[in-house]
């Protein structure tokens, strides 16, 4: 399977654990901090995780070190850290909350302060794969008991009695015997010169006391900036002497600038200057594109400016880029063998000899982020320094990038992390960060580089584009013996390095061999792809398309044997067992299989949970339709029911969406119904209007009124939301991402019921109107 | 010199005429609390208040509003706490936020204008903000607590 020429260059694919001890100094430097003192306690390794998960092979791994995430001031202020980005899941206020859990903080006394891009320092940073509180709920409970536990022996040695005697209960530290408390400002000072607690002896609290962790009452940190409009976003960063500026890029991906004439531009008021922005050939990871810059004092001018530059490109070899002529390639490519990645039993022979063979071939065209905070930076470079203020997703790649595109050392990069005005994969790509710092580098002052919606659209690293043919093959019986999945889309590695035509393991391992169904006979193919513009993570990635194929099939199976579709859907999942698909390099989300199995019984868990709480089967007026989907993604299991109304002009309303979710043990309950909320909006936006198309190598969108996203006025009237109780010791899974793949099944199986109507090509757009 | 009265303080701007309101707000002005989404007044994140109605700041130039007085998101309560802004945090609205600028902007501006809207008012007078997490469902909610009282 061809990859990429060097694993390094795809962030995720290393494999280090690197701790750093930290001076004391500069951790009260990082946190802004000038009095008080920091806690000691001992670097972690792995063995210390109650379970595995995949934190250690991130980029940089795991640091496991009070001394870096958690300071208290002598007020008794504890300030935690957050390492993680927060683009909307509620990162910034849940992995603090679990430190101040075990810590017995009391979270009205806790300061969040976000940490800045240092990966040695802090661990891996990207925000990405849903993998936040995966990775980092059992090390920031450690963080916090070590804290805890020091405070507890300091305040023993003050009082002159056994540790165990104390207890650390809500910000300060008690003796019951003798009703003696201090309070954790005071022991500060003390506990910082307390020996570390072994890993282990060191003491998790009892969930059953947990005060904050699964109770879902505590708001986002950032809720009061965010409701007065002082919350500060990578747009809202202002510096003194700042340039603005906005570039004009080539409008085909790969193509270069012939000549441009700067005149009218710097004829605009406000413009004070037009200049060439340096771009990399395509394929080059996260680099600029280039093109032109404007140079303003202020966006405004900058955008005026920009409308009123002459510009010649040369289109280069995506030029003829062209969605529908790719299409047919894509269908094409689908009905012919490919690259088999799973094969279990003969599913040739078994679809020849077959009663009967359902067969459905679902597209998925490309995909926007649309973000509502379009990409934008502020850089400020000197001489070999650079500070950047952006609103990234990955700010330890970011440092890394920043550095090589100057030329400096990384240690002279910081990289401020605001909050993202929403992510969903864009901001894990840096390249808006990399142009502001070769202009700020340029003009020797600090540039905000703006995007507009325009260029957001128009330059995104989209959302692959799909064909996934799925053949079914039926006994007498109507019980599916053969499956034969082909999926054939342009790969993320294309955006890595060029000629790569086949999927790489993570994307294969989203939905396609990890395919759950208990069938005697299986294959999945991978049919080869060429790419012709940028492909990047979006949202839940391969799943969307995998999981509108496999989930509309299901729907297609019980239509063609007269079933219903829970239970068509039910007797396909089988028996509750363990699947071990027959696949080499099989991608678990970078999970390992023991601690994340795909298990079937927690899979018929969420079908079963959301027809009992959804109400499947119940009755619905006419125009109206019930539809179900389920769908393992980021190692969390969710199904989703969707009802549908179809009047008789064709118009779709969704009455109710319920969702059914098991994401493992969970820190709040209220923040993944919003992210379930949302997954509903998501899924019901690329559903209906979700496309991007090129002709001549240009997208041929540009703003929200030809790229649509879903408004008020059309989302589900109410979307419920019901997760499922974690068994003891079971480890979290992903959250931000799982809710979208199963939409889209859901709703077409919904509209099937309604109408009669299969949909297999999304979006919906008009195709109920005929 | 085109005089303008932002949140109750008196401003000034000798610059083009034709600059739209979002960025004298954002860049010359330092209000960034009112967000730039589309610049075409299809997203809704830049919706301030002048006089008493909702505009979208990014198609509306300064020159627009001299003489006249505008809101923003910075100006509309004294600590935050107008209904709607309480509202919100009561629900627990927001996600990633960048929108809620606008869309708490457009929602103090329908409640002067319909202090007890319809779940199908709501729908419709917030249908012109887009929140691409979709946050809808709690906004809906939010909206309907503020008219009901906080």
């Amino acid at each position: 399977m061809n990859f990429i020429d060097n694993p390094k260059k795809l962030r995720g694919f290393e494999k280090n654990i690197k701790v750093e001890k930290v001076s004391r100094r500069s951790i009260l430097k990082g946190l802004g901090i000038t009095g008080g003192f920091v806690l000691a306690a001992p670097v972690m390794s792995r063995q210390a995780f109650a379970y595995e998960t995949g934190a250690g092979k991130m980029p940089h791994g795991v640091v496991v070190d009070p001394r870096v995430f958690v300071a208290v001031a002598p007020d008794g202020t504890v300030t935690i850290l957050a390492h993680r980005a927060e683009m909307g899941t509620g990162v910034r206020t849940s992995l603090p909350l679990i430190v101040a859990e075990e810590m017995e903080a009391d979270w009205s006394r806790v300061k969040v302060e976000q940490a800045h891009g240092d990966e040695v320092k802090f661990g891996n940073q990207d925000t990405d794969g849903s993998r936040s509180t995966r990775h980092y709920l059992m090390p920031m409970r450690q963080i916090g008991a070590s804290a805890r536990t020091m405070l507890e022996q300091a305040a023993a040695k003050r009082w002159g009695v056994p540790a165990t005697e104390v207890k650390a209960v809500n910000h300060e530290v008690v003796h019951s015997a003798t009703s003696r408390k201090l309070g954790f400002g005071e022991l500060a000072a003390d506990a910082a010169k307390e020996s570390v607690p072994s890993i282990e002896g060191l003491k998790l609290k009892d969930p059953k006391d947990f005060r904050y962790l699964g109770k879902g009452q505590i708001g986002i940190v950032d809720l009061h900036d965010i409701t007065t409009g002082k919350a500060r976003y990578g747009a809202d960063v202002r510096l003194p002497g700042m340039k603005y500026a906005v570039i004009a890029r080539p409008p085909v991906t790969g193509g270069k600038l012939v000549k441009f004439d700067p005149d009218a531009a710097l004829k605009v008021p406000g413009v004070e200057k037009v200049m060439q922005v340096r771009g990399w050939p395509w394929p080059s990871k996260f680099q600029p594109l280039g093109g032109v810059a404007v140079i303003a004092r202020n966006t405004g001018a900058a955008i005026k400016g920009r409308d009123a530059l002459k510009l010649t490109w040369d289109d280069g070899a995506n030029g003829k880029y062209d969605s529908v002529a790719y299409r047919k390639e894509l269908e094409e490519a689908s009905r012919k063998p490919g690259l088999v990645v799973r094969q279990e039993g003969d599913a040739e022979a078994a679809l020849k000899g077959a009663d009967k063979v359902v067969v459905g071939e679902y597209y998925l065209p490309h995909l926007a982020h649309v973000s509502m905070e379009p990409p934008v930076a502020v850089a400020d470079v000197k001489g070999d320094k650079a500070e950047i203020w952006a609103p990234v997703q990955s700010p330890g790649g970011t440092r890394e990038d920043v550095a090589k595109t100057l030329g400096i050392p990384e240690g002279n990069v910081t990289v401020n992390v605001t909050l993202l005005g929403g992510g969903f994969g864009r901001k894990s790509k840096c390249d808006f960060a990399l142009e502001a710092a070769l202009l700020s580098k340029e003009l020797g002052v600090p540039v905000k580089v703006q995007w507009t919606r325009e260029d957001d659209v128009r330059h995104d690293f989209l959302h692959t584009v799909s064909v996934e043919r799925i053949e079914a093959g039926l006994d007498k019986s109507g019980k599916v013996i053969a499956w034969r999945h082909r999926s054939v889309a342009p790969t993320i590695a294309s955006t890595f390095a060029a000629g790569a035509k086949n999927e790489a393991p993570f994307e294969l391992g989203m939905g396609l061999v990890d395919m759950p169904f208990e069938i005697a006979n299986i294959s999945c193919e991978n049919p080869e792809a060429a790419a012709f513009t940028r492909i990047g993570w979006f949202r839940s990635v391969s799943n969307i398309p995998r999981a509108f194929a496999v989930q509309s099939m299901v729907g297609e199976i019980a239509h063609a044997t007269g079933r219903d579709q829970k239970e068509t859907l039910l007797a396909l999942i089988g028996s509750p067992r363990i699947v071990k698909p027959a696949v080499k390099d099989m991608w678990n989300y970078g999970e390992p299989l023991d601690s994340y199995p795909i298990d079937t019984a927690r899979l018929r868990k969420v079908v079963e949970l959301v027809a009992e709480k959804g109400e499947w089967g119940r009755q619905v007026p006419k125009g109206h339709g019930l539809g179900i989907a389920v769908h393992r993604s980021f190692v969390s299991y969710i199904a989703t029911i969707v009802e549908v109304a179809v009047d008789d002009k064709g118009k779709l309303t969704v009455p109710r969406v319920d969702t059914a979710i098991d994401c493992g043990t969970y820190v709040n309950p209220e923040r993944i119904a919003s992210q379930i909320e949302g997954a509903a909006i998501m899924g019901l936006s690329l559903a209906k209007y979700g496309e991007i198309t090129f002709k001549d190598g240009k997208v041929q969108q540009k703003n929200f009124d030809d790229f649509q996203v879903l408004r008020m006025d059309e989302s589900p009237v109410v979307t419920n939301v019901y997760i499922v109780p974690p068994g003891p010791d079971m480890p979290p899974s992903g959250v931000g991402e799982p809710g979208v793949p199963p939409f889209a099944p859901a709703l077409m199986n919904a509209i099937f019921a309604a109408t009669g109507k299969r949909i297999r090509s999304l979006p919906l757009g008009k195709q109920l109107e005929a | 010199m085109i005089k303008v009265k932002i949140n109750g303080q008196e401003q000034s701007w000798d610059g083009d005429p034709d600059l739209p309101l979002l960025w004298f707000l954002r860049d010359e002005a330092g209000l960034t609390g009112t967000k730039f989404g589309c610049g075409q007044a299809l997203c809704g994140a830049c919706t301030v208040i002048v006089d008493k109605e909702a505009v979208r700041a990014c198609i509306t130039s300064i020159n627009d509003v001299a003489g006249r007085e505008v809101t923003t998101i910075e100006g509309l309560h004294p600590n935050g706490d107008h209904p709607v802004q309480k509202a919100w945090r009561q629900v627990n609205v927001p996600q990633c936020g960048f929108c809620q600028a606008g869309q708490i902007m457009q929602a103090a501006a329908l409640l002067m204008d319909n202090p007890k809207p319809s779940h199908d008012q709501i729908r419709e007078a917030m249908s012109g903000n887009i929140c691409r997490c979709g946050c809808y469902q709690r906004i809906e909610n939010a909206v309907h607590l503020a008219s009901t009282g906080v």
